[in-house]
């Protein structure tokens, strides 16, 4: 966050969206090997404006619509990364990566590897995630945690406007694929953002908000909504620590366990399935470190239900984590009645 | 022309493509690389019923033509992707097989330092972006090597070979559709072995031809016998010129055959003998080496020569990785990230 500190001055206020479309302008203006593709990103501006009118500044053969064609488009990028450019591949929602995974899982994670350290693909994808947004089953996942299993992916979910630029200029500047999760919810929030290049590490989580008694860990939407519960919590006395990780892979371990060995009480909130999920991966690094000595009460994670997305307004909101939900966790591992 | 008197009429000349197109010099490495591929082939094999190689492997004994040929007029920033049974391709476009066998033998000196071995050999600094363990995997990778081509305004051309299996992957029909909307400079070399492991072309597709697909998006298709040096070099070569002029990509389907099973746990239980004698009695090497001798190009005691050299050069490959380090267990996260070293 360092850089970030450094050009506060010129600040102005940006949606999340528009972070990331300055983002990409930054770096393709200075870099010419970078490109964009994607499905209806062109004169149409991505399914949710993201690219918006960069056609218009880049022309067509830098903003690339490509066919409907996932698994293709995803290796044609792999290919160009493999070669010599830097394309950023926008799934038009990260659902639909599941008909790229082969180029993603098992050819852009492991090239490197499996050719000994002699190729490098430094692709980015782009992976609008998460519900809320009334599009029920098969256009609502949160699937990061898939991806970050992976060896050789490295795996980042910015939860603000001023972290979306910095972490998209950062993944642009890593040799290795990176895959960017951006809850839709998010597209439209504003923000303060730091004008010009800036990079915010990849592997560095963020302490959103001290406090002595509990540490939440939430990232993407859910940082927002632990804030918003801290707050409430705060009125009774009870300090909150929220870390939002910003990154999932790599994971930043240190900033989680000294949390964790201050407070002594974690809650893990994500929106993605709970079962097999970031929370079991974070709470069993816990339980595996000398932090595990400190715990004053049962680890508890929240997570979305065992379902999928419905598409009914009050059963979306039922499958994943909300605030009340939140808040209410916390007060149970505060009494002990967990 | 039947009008012409023959005096005033050019000599015909009758002579196949390549013996016409290529220096003698060229067309004797190319059986050079023929043989080499053959012995190495061979060597590999004797060296996994040895035990010295694990795993298992994808022989191309019999497709040797296809390989080389398809190479060609490829030079050292020409780029090609390849399959499961990839290890004539890498041949063929100047892999050291020294390093070849180092990687098959698991070793610290192999192209992949040991942790690709055969299925995943490749040679960044000749070209070869690599063999692949998904079948249809090369074909996206491929084009997206040509698109960094057109964008950086490079002359070079993928050659993206691939089998018969390969033709009913989603990621086929997409690689295509995208290299001839892009027109891109890219070759889609498809060797048609006949066999999707044991699935016949007749039973997994439903067009007689696989180049009958180049149709469907835009492109040149054509089919050859995949046997023949010289018309895989004609029908390659004029795909490779036409990338490279920026006419867009081609589709060239070589007709052949591996004489060996699919992999190392293959029983042949699908094909019979005679159908594998008749493949085996169309050699293309020998074909190629009756050929170069019958139009002066080499010596019955040049030819002889060119394949003992190949079996002095796939010996010392092998001694080389025996004779090299194995890699350090405590390396095994080592290459997942850059500069994890």
């Amino acid at each position: 966050m360092n850089a970030v500190a450094e050009v506060d001055a010129g600040s102005r206020v940006l949606s999340y969206a528009e972070a990331i479309r300055e983002a990409m302008a930054l770096a393709m203006e200075a870099d010419p090997t970078v490109i964009l593709m994607g499905e209806d990103i062109g004169v149409y501006g991505g399914a949710f404006q993201v690219t918006g009118d960069l056609i218009d500044r880049f022309g067509p053969d830098r903003v690339m619509d490509t066919p409907i064609s996932e698994l293709g488009g995803a290796g044609v990028a792999v290919g160009a990364a493999l070669t010599g450019l830097k394309p950023i591949f926008e799934f038009q929602f990260s659902d639909f990566a599941t008909l790229a995974m082969e180029q993603i899982v098992n050819q852009a994670a492991k090239l490197r590897y499996m050719l000994g350290g002699e190729a490098s693909v430094p692709v980015v994808f782009r992976m609008p995630a998460g519900s809320g947004t009334g599009a029920a089953a098969q256009h609502s996942q949160s699937l990061e945690a898939w991806f970050a299993h992976v060896p050789g992916l490295k795996v980042i979910q910015p939860s603000t406007p001023a972290d979306a630029k910095g972490m998209l200029l950062a993944a642009l500047a890593d040799p290795d694929p990176v895959l960017m999760f951006e809850h839709k919810l998010l597209y439209k929030m504003r923000g303060e953002v730091p004008p010009g290049h800036y990079t915010v590490p990849i592997g560095k989580a963020e302490v959103v908000r001290t406090g002595r008694d509990i540490t939440i860990v939430a990232g993407a939407i859910m940082r927002h909504r632990a804030v918003e519960a801290a707050e409430r919590l705060a009125a009774d006395g009870i300090e909150v620590e929220v870390i939002d990780p910003r990154s999932l892979r790599p994971l930043d371990r240190d900033t989680i366990l000294g949390s964790v060995r201050k407070t002594g009480r974690l809650v893990v909130v994500h929106e993605g399935v709970k079962s097999f999920g970031v929370g079991a991966e974070i709470s069993a690094m816990v339980a595996e470190s000398d932090a595990f000595d400190f715990l004053d009460a049962p680890i508890v994670r929240l997570g979305g239900a065992e379902a999928p997305i419905p598409y009914n307004p009050d059963l979306e909101r039922a499958a994943v984590p909300q605030t009340d939900g939140i808040e209410a966790a916390v007060r149970a591992v505060m009494a002990r009645a967990v | 022309m039947s009008q012409m008197s023959p005096d005033i009429t050019p000599a015909a000349d009758n002579r196949p493509h390549a013996i016409r197109a290529y220096a003698p010099e060229v067309l004797r490495d190319a059986l050079r690389k023929m043989h080499l591929i053959r012995r190495f082939e061979e060597g590999a094999e004797d060296s996994y019923m040895r035990g010295l190689i694990h795993g298992t492997m994808h022989l191309s004994i019999g497709q040797e033509a296809s390989a080389v040929a398809s190479c060609l007029d490829l030079g050292p920033s020409d780029k090609i992707t390849s399959t499961h049974r990839g290890h004539g391709h890498c041949i063929a476009k100047g892999a050291d097989v020294g390093r070849m066998f180092a990687e098959f033998f698991g070793k610290e000196t192999g192209y992949c330092r040991g942790r690709g071995g055969s299925m995943h050999i490749a040679d960044i600094a000749t070209g070869n972006l690599g063999a692949n363990g998904i079948v249809g995997g090369g074909l996206p990778i491929a084009v997206g090597a040509a698109l960094t081509a057109k964008r950086l305004g490079r002359p070079d051309v993928t050659v993206c070979f691939f089998g018969d299996g390969a033709n009913n992957e989603g990621a086929f029909h997409e690689a295509l559709n995208m290299a001839a909307i892009w027109r891109l400079p890219v070759v889609f070399v498809c060797e048609n072995n006949q066999y999707g492991m044991s699935t016949s072309v007749a039973r997994s597709t439903a067009v007689p031809r696989i180049s009958d697909r180049a149709a469907a998006y835009s492109m040149p298709g054509v089919t050859v016998d995949g046997n023949d040096f010289s018309a895989v070099a004609e029908a390659v070569g004029t795909a490779v010129a036409r990338a490279r002029a920026g006419e867009g990509p081609s589709l060239v389907e070589n007709l052949t055959y591996r004489w060996r099973g699919h992999s190392k746990s293959d029983r042949n239980r699908y094909r019979t003998k005679d159908e594998i004698e008749g493949w085996m009695a169309r050699d293309p090497i020998a074909r190629f080496e009756r050929e170069l001798i019958a139009h002066g190009i080499l010596t019955e005691a040049e030819a002889e020569g060119i394949a003992a050299q190949a079996v002095a050069e796939v010996e010392a490959g092998i001694a080389f990785a025996k004779d090299s380090p194995a890699p350090d267990v405590t390396d095994v996260t080592r290459y997942v990230y850059a500069g994890a070293a």
